[in-house]
Parts: C-alpha cells; sequence; structure tokens
C-alpha cells in the first residue's frame, strides 16, 4: 500500500540516481579519453612542422656552405687547388634568345606506339580536359608535347603583368586554390568537385605546384594548359617552390629526371626559366589580394608591379640588378668575368678541357658559384654584396658575417648589420626591390603586432596585425589571401579574418594529417571555403585510428632523427649522469634531447611513447640508444658513427649529389664525391677521417667502376633501412667521447 | 633532517610539475605570448593526467580567469593552481573496474551490451549530456555493425590499450 509504493519511489528514486551516476561517469572518463587524443593530434602535428622546418634550414645551411666553399676554403693540397680553379672556369650560359628556340623540341619524335595524350598548338579546351584524364589514367606526356607547351606556356608569361588581375564582372566566380605540392589527386578532386575552367569560372592557383608530392609534372601540365586555353580566366602565382634550387632537394628535380631520362635536362633548363616568369600576385577587383607567402612593412605594391620579375631566377640567392658606377674588376687581358673578391694574387688558370666528369664537376660547381657571386645567366654581373650578405647573416649567424667582414671593410660598419636585426629594415633601393619579392614569397602572418625576420624559414618575415591593416588601408583592399603554410583543416582565418591561409594538400604531412580546402570568392567578395580529404580509407578510420596512424608516422621520423643523433645524445646524457651510474632521470632525458635536437617539441608528453621502459622514474641510457638503433638496423660493414651522419645528412647529400651532376646523367666521379663530402663535412665540423670517407664512397660504388650511379648512391640508404643484422650504435670509437677529452668537438677549418 | 629531505623532495617534484604543465600549456599557446584559449583548458588539463567532470572544470577555469574575463587564461594564473591540483592529486583517473560497473547500472538485466539507443539515449539525456558531436564520435568506435550495440567490456579493453 502507501510503504510499499514509496519504497518502489525510493527505488525507483535510488535507480535513477545511480544511472545519472553511472553516465555521469562513463562521459567524465571519456572526455579525458578525448582530450589526450586531442592532445597527442597536436603533439604529432608539431613534430612533422618542426622537422619540417629543420629541413629548410637545412636546406639554407647547404647553400651557404658553397657560398663559404668558394670564399674561404683554403687548399691543402694542389690536387683541392686544381679543384677550386675549376669552379672559376668560365662559362657560357644560354642567351635568352636561344631558350626560344623551338628546334628544341621540334626535332623529338613521337613514337608510334606511344600511348599517352597528344597536343597541338594553339590549345582547345577539349585538349586541357584531355590531359586531365590521361593523367587520371595514370598516362605520362611524352616530352616533346612537355616541351612545346613549356615553350608556349613561356610565350605568355612573359606577357603578363607582375601582379595579374581578375574582375568578378566577367567570371562570375573565383575559385582559389593553395600549395598542391605535386599532389595530382587533390587538383582532380578539385575539379571534379569544383568544376573545370571555363570563361564562367575563373581560378587562380597560389603557388607551391611542385616537390615533395610526385605528381608535380603532371599538375604542371594541367595548370599551364589551363592557362593557355582561358588566359584572362586563369591564373598562376608563383610560390617559393617554383625555384630551381629548392627542386634540387624537394624532389621535382628528380621526378623530372626519373620521368623523362633522356630530355629531363631539356626540361628543367625551360622550367628554371618559366619558374621565373611567374607572376607575383593577383588582384581580385582591386580588393583581394593574393599572393603565396605573406606581406612585410616594406611591401610596396607599385614597386612590386614594376620591378622585373624575370631576373629573380632563385629566391634562395637573390641576385639584383648591376648597381651602377661600379664596373666588376677586370684581370688584364680577360675577356670574361672575374670573381670581384678574389685577391689578384690567386692565379685563374684555364685548366685543359677534359672530357671527363671532373668537367663536369668543374661546369656544375662554376655554374653554381657563377650563381652565387651573382652572375645571371647572361654571364653580365649583378652580384650585390649588401643582399647577399645580409642574407647569409639571417641564416648562418655570426660565424660567417665576421669572415665575411675581414674580406670587406665596410662591413665592419655596425649599422650595416642591422639590415634584419630585431627590426626589419630595407635600406638601399637596389636590395629592396628583391627582398620585396622575397617577403611575398617566403612570409608567414603571426598573432602579435610587429615585424620580424622569419628565421624559421631563413626568408621573409612574420608579419602582425597592424602591418596587414597598414598595407589593406593603403592599397584600400579588403583582404589578403595567401597559402605556404600547412594547416590541419585545409584553411585558417588570422588578423580578424583580414587574412586567409588556404592550403590545398590533403594528407600533406601523411596519410590522415590534414584537409585541403579551396576558397570562392562569392558576391561582394565574401569567402566560401570548400574542404576536402582526397584519400577513401580515412573516411572509414574513426578519429582515434587516424590520430594514430598519423602519429605513428611522426614518432618514425623522429626516432629516426634521435638515431642520427646518436653520439651527442649519449654525450649529453653522460654530462647529466655525473655519478656514471648508467641512468638518468625522465626530466633529463627530456632536457638533453631538446638541447641536441633543438626542434622545441614537448618531450615529456611524446616520452611514453618513445621511452619504453617500464620503471617511471630513471632510464638507462645506454640500452635505449641501443634500441633506437636496433630499429634503424644499422648497416654492419658502415661504421655506426659515419651510418648516423649519413642519416642526419641524407637529404643535404643527396642535395649535393644533384648539384655536382650538372648535366643530370646520374653519374658522379668517386673523388668529386669525396672531395665534395669532405668540403662539407670540415664546414660543418662533422669529424670524419678521410679513410672513412674513401671506405663510405667505395663502399656505396657498388659495381666497382671508379664513379656512383645515384641509385647506388640512394640503395646505401634504403639498404641501410632493410633487416640486417644489428649494429650497435651507442658504441662510437669514432666519436668524441667526452669521457676521453673535454668534451668538445675538433673543428676543421 | 628529515623535514629538509622532505622539503627537498617536495622542491623536486614541484620543479618537475612545474616543467610538465609548461609542456602541455605550450602546445596551445599559438601565439607564444603565455596565454591559451579558455576552450583549450579542458584539454590541458586532463591530459596532465587529470579527470575532472564538465562542473568541476568550470569551477577551475573560474579561478584561473581574469576578473574580466578575456576568453584567453594566462599562465601566471594558470600555473600555481594546476600545481595545487597534481600535488593535492585531485580528480583522480577512473579506474577500469570502476567504468565497468558503471556501464553495468546501465544493463541491469545484465546483457552484457547496451543497444545504440540506449547509450545515446543515456549519454544525452543523463550526467552531464554529450553534444552531437561527441556522442557521434563515441557511436564511431564503440557500435559494432553487425549487432548495432556496444559490448562494453570489449569496449573498455579496446580503449584501455589504445592508452597506453
Amino acid at each position: 500500500m502507501g510503504s510499499g509504493t514509496s519504497t518502489q519511489h525510493h527505488f525507483a528514486f535510488q535507480n535513477a540516481e545511480n544511472a545519472f551516476r553511472a553516465a555521469a561517469l562513463i562521459q567524465r572518463w571519456y572526455r579525458r579519453y578525448m582530450a589526450r587524443l586531442e592532445m597527442r593530434r597536436h603533439c604529432t602535428w608539431r613534430i612533422f612542422q618542426s622537422i619540417e622546418y629543420a629541413g629548410q634550414q637545412d636546406q639554407v645551411k647547404l647553400h651557404d656552405f658553397f657560398s663559404y666553399l668558394v670564399d674561404h676554403f683554403t687548399p691543402s693540397s694542389n690536387h683541392e687547388r686544381d679543384f677550386l680553379n675549376r669552379m672559376f672556369t668560365e662559362e657560357r650560359f644560354p642567351q635568352d634568345a636561344e631558350m626560344e628556340k623551338p628546334s628544341d623540341y621540334e626535332s623529338i619524335e613521337v613514337p608510334d606506339n606511344y600511348t599517352g595524350p597528344h597536343l597541338s598548338f594553339p590549345l582547345l579546351p577539349d585538349h586541357a580536359t584531355a590531359l586531365v584524364e590521361a593523367f587520371r589514367l595514370k598516362q605520362q606526356l611524352h616530352a616533346r608535347y612537355v616541351l612545346n607547351l613549356l615553350h608556349e606556356t613561356r610565350k605568355h608569361l612573359v606577357q603578363l603583368p607582375n601582379i595579374n588581375r581578375v574582375s568578378t564582372r566577367y567570371s562570375e566566380e573565383v575559385t582559389v586554390c593553395g600549395d598542391l605540392h605535386g599532389q595530382l589527386d587533390d587538383l582532380i578532386f578539385i575539379f571534379y568537385k569544383n568544376g573545370l575552367p571555363s570563361p564562367e569560372r575563373a581560378y587562380v592557383f597560389n603557388g607551391d605546384f611542385v616537390d615533395r608530392g610526385k605528381d608535380s609534372v603532371e599538375i604542371l601540365m594541367v595548370l599551364f594548359a589551363f592557362m593557355l586555353v582561358y588566359p584572362k580566366e586563369f591564373h598562376l602565382n608563383r610560390g617559393n617552390h617554383e625555384d630551381y634550387m629548392v627542386n634540387l632537394r624537394y624532389g621535382f628535380t628528380k621526378e623530372v629526371m626519373h620521368k623523362y631520362k633522356t630530355h629531363g635536362k631539356k626540361i628543367l633548363k625551360i622550367l628554371q626559366d618559366v619558374f621565373c616568369w611567374l607572376p607575383l600576385a593577383t588582384l581580385v577587383d582591386e580588393k583581394v589580394l593574393i599572393l603565396h607567402g605573406g606581406v612585410s612593412d616594406m611591401t610596396d605594391l607599385e614597386l612590386l608591379a614594376k620591378l622585373d620579375r624575370h631576373k629573380i631566377v632563385s629566391t634562395l640567392r637573390r641576385k639584383t640588378r648591376k648597381e651602377k658606377g661600379k664596373p666588376a674588376p677586370k684581370k688584364a687581358g680577360a675577356a670574361r668575368p672575374t670573381p670581384w673578391f678574389l685577391p689578384l694574387k690567386k692565379e685563374l688558370q684555364r685548366t685543359p678541357r677534359r672530357e671527363t666528369s671532373g668537367r663536369k664537376m668543374a661546369r656544375s660547381l662554376s655554374y653554381l658559384s657563377m650563381m652565387l657571386m651573382g652572375f645571371n645567366t647572361n654571364g653580365e654581373q649583378t652580384y650585390k654584396v649588401n643582399a647577399n650578405l645580409s642574407f647569409c647573416k639571417m641564416k648562418v649567424g655570426n660565424m660567417l658575417v665576421k669572415q665575411y667582414a675581414h674580406i670587406h671593410p665596410p662591413l665592419s660598419n655596425k649599422k650595416f648589420w642591422n639590415l634584419r636585426g630585431s627590426k626589419y629594415k630595407h635600406t638601399g633601393s637596389n636590395i629592396s626591390w628583391s627582398l620585396q619579392v622575397v617577403d611575398i614569397l617566403w612570409s608567414d602572418p603571426m598573432a602579435q603586432d610587429g615585424c620580424k625576420a622569419n628565421t624559421v624559414r631563413g626568408g621573409g618575415c612574420y608579419f602582425g596585425p597592424n602591418v596587414t591593416e597598414q598595407l589593406l588601408q593603403k592599397y584600400n583592399l579588403q583582404f589578403l589571401i595567401r597559402s605556404h603554410e600547412c594547416k590541419p583543416e585545409g584553411y585558417e582565418f588570422c588578423h580578424s579574418r583580414k587574412v586567409l591561409t588556404i592550403f590545398s594538400a590533403s594528407n600533406y604531412y601523411e596519410v590522415g594529417s590534414n584537409r585541403g580546402a579551396y576558397v570562392k570568392l562569392g558576391p561582394a567578395l565574401s569567402p566560401h571555403i570548400v574542404q576536402y580529404q582526397a584519400n577513401k580509407a580515412t573516411h572509414m578510420l574513426t578519429m582515434r585510428q587516424r590520430i594514430s596512424r598519423v602519429e605513428e608516422s611522426a614518432l618514425r621520423s623522429l626516432r629516426e632523427k634521435l638515431f642520427a643523433h646518436s653520439s651527442d645524445l649519449l654525450g649529453e646524457f653522460k654530462k647529466h649522469d655525473t655519478d656514471k651510474t648508467g641512468f638518468i632521470s625522465l626530466s633529463d632525458w627530456a632536457e638533453a634531447v631538446e638541447s641536441v635536437l633543438r626542434l622545441g617539441l614537448p618531450w615529456r608528453m611524446l616520452r611514453p611513447q618513445l621511452v619504453s621502459s617500464s620503471t617511471d622514474s630513471m632510464l638507462e641510457y645506454k640500452s635505449w640508444l641501443k634500441d633506437l638503433a636496433k630499429e634503424q638496423r644499422s648497416r654492419e660493414n658502415i661504421q655506426s658513427s659515419l651510418l648516423e651522419t649519413l642519416y642526419r645528412n641524407r637529404s643535404n647529400l643527396e642535395t649535393i649529389f644533384r648539384i655536382i651532376d650538372s648535366d643530370h646523367s646520374g653519374f658522379i666521379s668517386l673523388d668529386e664525391f669525396r672531395q665534395t663530402w669532405k668540403l662539407f663535412s670540415s664546414h660543418m665540423n662533422i669529424d670524419i677521417t678521410d679513410d672513412c670517407i674513401c671506405d663510405l664512397a667505395r663502399s656505396i660504388d657498388f659495381n666497382k667502376d671508379g664513379h656512383i650511379d645515384i641509385n647506388e648512391f640512394l640503395e646505401a640508404f634504403r639498404l641501410v633501412e632493410q633487416s640486417c643484422p644489428e649494429g650497435d650504435a651507442s658504441d662510437c670509437p669514432q666519436t668524441t667521447d667526452p669521457e676521453d677529452g673535454d668534451g668538445s668537438k675538433p673543428s676543421t677549418q | 633532517m628529515a623535514d629538509d629531505k622532505e622539503r627537498e623532495g617536495t622542491e623536486l617534484v614541484v620543479a618537475e610539475y612545474h616543467r610538465k604543465i609548461k609542456e602541455a600549456f605550450e602546445v596551445f599557446d599559438h601565439e607564444a605570448n603565455n596565454t591559451v584559449d579558455v576552450r583549450e583548458i579542458g584539454t590541458i588539463i586532463r591530459s596532465l593526467g587529470c579527470c575532472p567532470s564538465e562542473g568541476e572544470l568550470h569551477d577551475l577555469i573560474a579561478e584561473v580567469e581574469e576578473e574580466e574575463p578575456t576568453g584567453y587564461i594566462r599562465y601566471e594564473k594558470f600555473l600555481p593552481v594546476m600545481t595545487e591540483v597534481l600535488l593535492e592529486r585531485r580528480y583522480r583517473p577512473i579506474p577500469e573496474d570502476t567504468l565497468l560497473r558503471a556501464f553495468e547500472v546501465l544493463d541491469p538485466s545484465k546483457r552484457g551490451f547496451l543497444t545504440r539507443e540506449e547509450l545515446i539515449k543515456y549519454m544525452t539525456e543523463e550526467g552531464e549530456p554529450f553534444s552531437q558531436e561527441e556522442m557521434e564520435e563515441m557511436l564511431s568506435a564503440a557500435v559494432d555493425p553487425e549487432s548495432n550495440s556496444i559490448h562494453y567490456k570489449d569496449y573498455i579493453a579496446m580503449m584501455v590499450v589504445d592508452e597506453s
């Protein structure tokens, strides 16, 4: 009766309360789980980014190495003296007129059994569409058509202004896409989802079409084809990767040579020119400015519109117009340009032309050094001390700065060096215009007001909301669209929605790492973003699985990097292990790792995934390093310290190789390799004996013919990654062991 | 003597906590100015090993917010509060068996599973309800597509393994 019902109510109430509490508990647990996933996702992103930027800094160091080489290396033997002298041999560069000769491709025959797409000029819309379809079916365009297309592209680009103008009066829609980086799937997806280009559908592609992905060639072909077919509606901006020097490192050069073994070199040559002719920016309705990187507080659109963009071959090594009234110092009787800074007593003998790889090396290094010294492809000296040196200062730091000051007295002037200190200033009109271009191709936005040098990228600046505001007001603009930075969602607004970053390469770091996006400018130019992720597999995965996959990939890269620094790490660990117990605390581990790798990562958070030891408090570091090595499966007959060094400098080595192999034959001589590696390692303070280098070179030359084939070169790394009997990274006889000396590395000058 | 050692021990622990907190904070300090968006505080706190409820989280945020809430939390305010939380071992994570019992409360007839509809009902109507996004995400991982139900014992086991 009464009590019965109240008991029932009581139980019912109890049950309801229990259910409430149980649900609350589950929710609480679940939210914590998701938060930890979120944290892992952020950390993974940081890993990828920091490794990517560290790589970029490496690239910059490499180019400064060559500059250093040219300026300062004191040959210790006649052999090396010859080597250096060969670098200053005269080189004839093709004139611009030569570049226009159609004979380049007309003589190339397309075989009957060629099943790829055919092109005829003038191109029609159907051709461009057919090209997309052909590439979707994984066909390759014949070299003849590639060259033909590039010639036509160049002719078209030459007529274009530095800043393209688009009007929505003519095309109803304008779609802006960001970095593609050789990811053809993304481009095809964009056309599929948004529609092919047409007079009613304008497109702007905002640079970085090439490098990293595997289909850069195909992307370029499609983009250029549509540009020729719809010249008024299809626009391209230059990105920092539309640059032959960057391409040497980041894969585009490799891709071209791999796909076009016979004609690759020709293609690369004309591409170099085509890149220089790409416009620098696009303006929509005089209101929306689209450019690849960003702006600085010195960005001057009028100057940008007027400058000769073609003269900027590479933004890694900026060259400017010849300074008026200062002719290059000439050696008596010399008809060719002389490196201006060489003391006259150094003899520039003309070495006999040998038909050897030595000559190849000479040609390529001299070409490179000519570039470094500021000669353009016409052989005119355009070198400007100031620009080059300020560039060096930014990147390499004080070491080189002091050395340059020594040979060029005005540079000891303090005021001069404040070119890029805490404030970001340009001095002198001659440098201005090349720095203008660097700024728009390399800069990144930052949250704080101001404008400071972009030390991470080594070029351009970080620009704050006030800089954006200033620019928009000065030129009466609505907002800025830029790319250059990968974003997890494929886009990001900043500076109170005045700056939009748009990035169109989905899964850029790894499958599942990020979305791609494009933006459509609607009525009143309001932005409408469309996101995508060009990989069906990831849609099936839960967020948890996606994050795990990407995380694994990031951690693998990180472990590789850790392994590559094993000797340095061992040294640091030993410093923390004052009692020589063989153990250090996990806190010390985190400190040591950061001081060696300098990636600015949250090591304590990453520790559980990097250190598998069970004890929560102390780590036996030697066995940890051993485990790392086991994972990397080191090769027994290459000394482990050498292996580490190889790993660390793998990208640099490959780039060096490609620079030396100027005619892209795929071969360099053992000697060239040895010489260059020796110089490089001495500059980078890598302690490796001559014997070691010889051994290394010989061990790489698999077929023992005295030449290193690029495949052999890369094979050395692949074999290293394969399963092999384990090596031991922690016993490094070659390393400078802090126990043996005072812990400092011997420096070789 | 013993007091000194104890104090030294605590100091070391606090120093280590400070470093951990700083690291976690910096991950979300996008502008590198020692502030994070208040909406990320929950993630930071939870990744430091704590498992607060939404209510507890709101209380914590109130402690670290500015007098006039700006939408941002400053590191200087966050650090001491978070250090206390860690030292006092507040908001401990939920042990596996407690979690299991919670599921069993929702499954009184002890079938060993919850249907999709039941889970949705409990998670979105009871306790501190899930948002639609949270619900969808949980379902995507928890529901066995063949039976359209959640075998909670397996689910817990899977999630726990994933954590380590």
